[in-house]
């Protein structure tokens, strides 16, 4: 990005000001779909201002990992396509896709969502594998929110489906918290939640905070080369679990 | 007799299972300078972990399109030796490996005055020997000495630790079995001044919980700091001397 426009972003912000009017702890709109992808088991689209991401859950049945025979698994992977961004290269996933996915991964797993013994079939041999791939469309900016979000919200609509494999009638993925990722990035002294690309690339550091639906801490990255404050840690965490509680009872009530 | 107790305690007597108190860090060498060949280097044991980081560079960027024009880039490679874990890791890069790499070399870059060398790179090796938890942390402490030693202009080292949550009770630096069952980690670096520059996190906290981690583990990066300091001053306190003999032997000579 431009100096010139790094400078104005950074000015409007000891200003008090975002460049699309945004307060600073302010999402953009955010669009959610489920079940868009009648082939995948459980699909969202979310759509975090112009940033569009894909998520489609697939659930197959798999060997157990041999250190724990009577659980199921749960692979997370995300693919920054070509199509979503100039920067964005053809190829195995780089360290971003690949820092994303766990991110993703880390929320869905450490809150506890999804009961890993429950998708048990033959302790040892059989469990359901939970496939969570997230198919980033159009990055403009806060890739960790936009893709935690639709897969919470894809895992909440999936369907495991046990009579395609003669394991009984198929029934929705039990789901048992929900936790959601806010990101916020810090300007001089001022924090500012969702940023775009723009945004990203001014501040380097982000801080992403995921909660659970009681309110605690499942998971935490800092990302980027800067530094950040432990004041502006627990400022940001404060209001991440302001911000988690409304995106959570507006898009993701069971 | 463990059958008694419904799960395994990590606190016997108000200490922990290796003797530790809940704001203890575990035993921590540090050595300067160990391999003769990188620019500087750095062999660090805490507790049973076992890292070694060697800097090269600053140096030419390959492949050449890496090149920044303002500024070096930074390179950081944690590798862990496929011996270095109880089951044999398959040799390589995995995902998690490319992460801690990443979280890593962000957590060293703020400190590094990288716009002194236009267009080349500092390069950051971490072998990972023997792990027990807090391996990053041990590899981002070594990897900042092994750059003081390597002569890389800093604004400051980058200390490291992690602070968890196990039995409700929030301790420093986790060792393997208080990480694998406990529930919480929080791994973060700092630099003396009290900047964070990595943080992650995955358990389970409350605020307040995360808070009293938070301060934890910035009291154990705090000490650490003084072992890491210490190490470079004796090393090239010690040094000094040396240089000046064989800078006098070396211009003896060539007159």
């Amino acid at each position: 990005m431009a100096e010139i426009r790094k400078d104005y972003l950074y000015h409007l912000v000891l200003k008090g000001e975002r460049a699309d009017g945004r307060r600073f702890d302010e999402y953009r709109d955010i669009v959610l779909e489920t079940g868009l992808i009648r082939k995948a088991d459980g699909s969202a689209l979310v759509k975090l201002g112009k940033t569009q991401v894909m998520v489609g859950v697939k659930i197959q049945p798999g060997e157990p990992f041999s250190d724990t025979p009577n659980k199921g698994v749960i692979i997370t992977n995300a693919e920054l396509v070509p199509l979503a961004s100039p920067s964005f290269e053809p190829g195995p996933p780089n360290e971003v896709g690949i820092e994303l996915a766990r991110v993703v991964d880390r929320g869905v797993r450490e809150s506890g969502a999804i009961d890993l013994e429950a998708l048990c079939i033959t302790t040892g041999e059989k469990v359901w594998i939970i496939f969570i791939d997230v198919h980033i469309l159009d990055d403009c900016g806060n890739l960790m929110d936009a893709s935690s979000l639709g897969a919470i919200a894809a895992l909440m609509t999936a369907k495991v489906p046990a009579a395609q494999y003669g394991l009984g009638e198929d029934y929705p993925l039990p789901v048992k918290d929900v936790p959601v990722a806010t990101t916020a990035v810090e300007f001089g002294d001022a924090i500012i939640f969702d940023p775009d690309t723009d945004e990203e690339s001014v501040a380097d550091t982000k801080l992403t905070v995921i909660t659970t639906a009681d309110g605690s801490i499942c998971g935490m990255q800092k990302s980027g080369p800067g530094s950040i404050s432990q004041d502006a840690i627990h400022r940001i965490v404060d209001i991440a679990c302001e911000r988690a509680k409304e995106i959570r009872e507006k898009f993701l009530e069971v | 007799m463990i059958g008694m107790d419904e799960k395994l305690s990590f606190f016997k007597d108000g200490v922990r299972l290796d003797g530790r108190r809940s704001d203890e860090l575990r035993p921590i060498k540090i050595e300067v300078g160990v391999l003769a060949r990188a620019d500087g280097s750095c062999y660090m044991e805490m507790g049973d972990n076992r890292v070694i980081a060697a800097v090269y560079g600053p140096r030419e960027v390959h492949p050449r399109h890496l090149q920044e024009v303002t500024r070096a880039i930074v390179r950081y490679r944690y590798n862990m030796a496929s011996f270095s874990v109880e089951e044999r890791k398959r040799p390589g890069p995995d995902r998690r490996s490319n992460e801690v790499s990443k979280v890593s070399r962000e957590a060293l870059e703020p400190v590094v005055l990288t716009s002194y060398f236009p267009k080349s790179v500092v390069d950051i090796f971490v072998e990972v020997l023997q792990a027990d938890a807090g391996t990053r942390t041990a590899g981002i402490n070594a990897a900042s000495v092994a750059l003081a030693d390597a002569g890389i202009p800093m604004k400051s080292l980058i200390s490291s630790c992690a602070a968890g949550k196990v039995d409700g009770e929030i301790v420093l630096d986790p060792m393997k079995i208080e990480d694998n069952l406990g529930e919480a980690d929080v791994p973060i670096a700092m630099t003396p001044g009290g900047d964070i520059t990595l943080l992650q996190m995955d358990g389970r906290l409350t605020k307040d919980e995360l808070k009293r981690a938070v301060d934890l583990a910035k009291a154990g990066c705090r000490q650490i700091y003084e072992i890491q300091r210490k190490v470079l001053v004796d090393r090239y306190s010690h040094m000094e001397p040396e240089i000046c003999d064989e800078a006098v032997a070396m211009a003896g000579e060539e007159i």
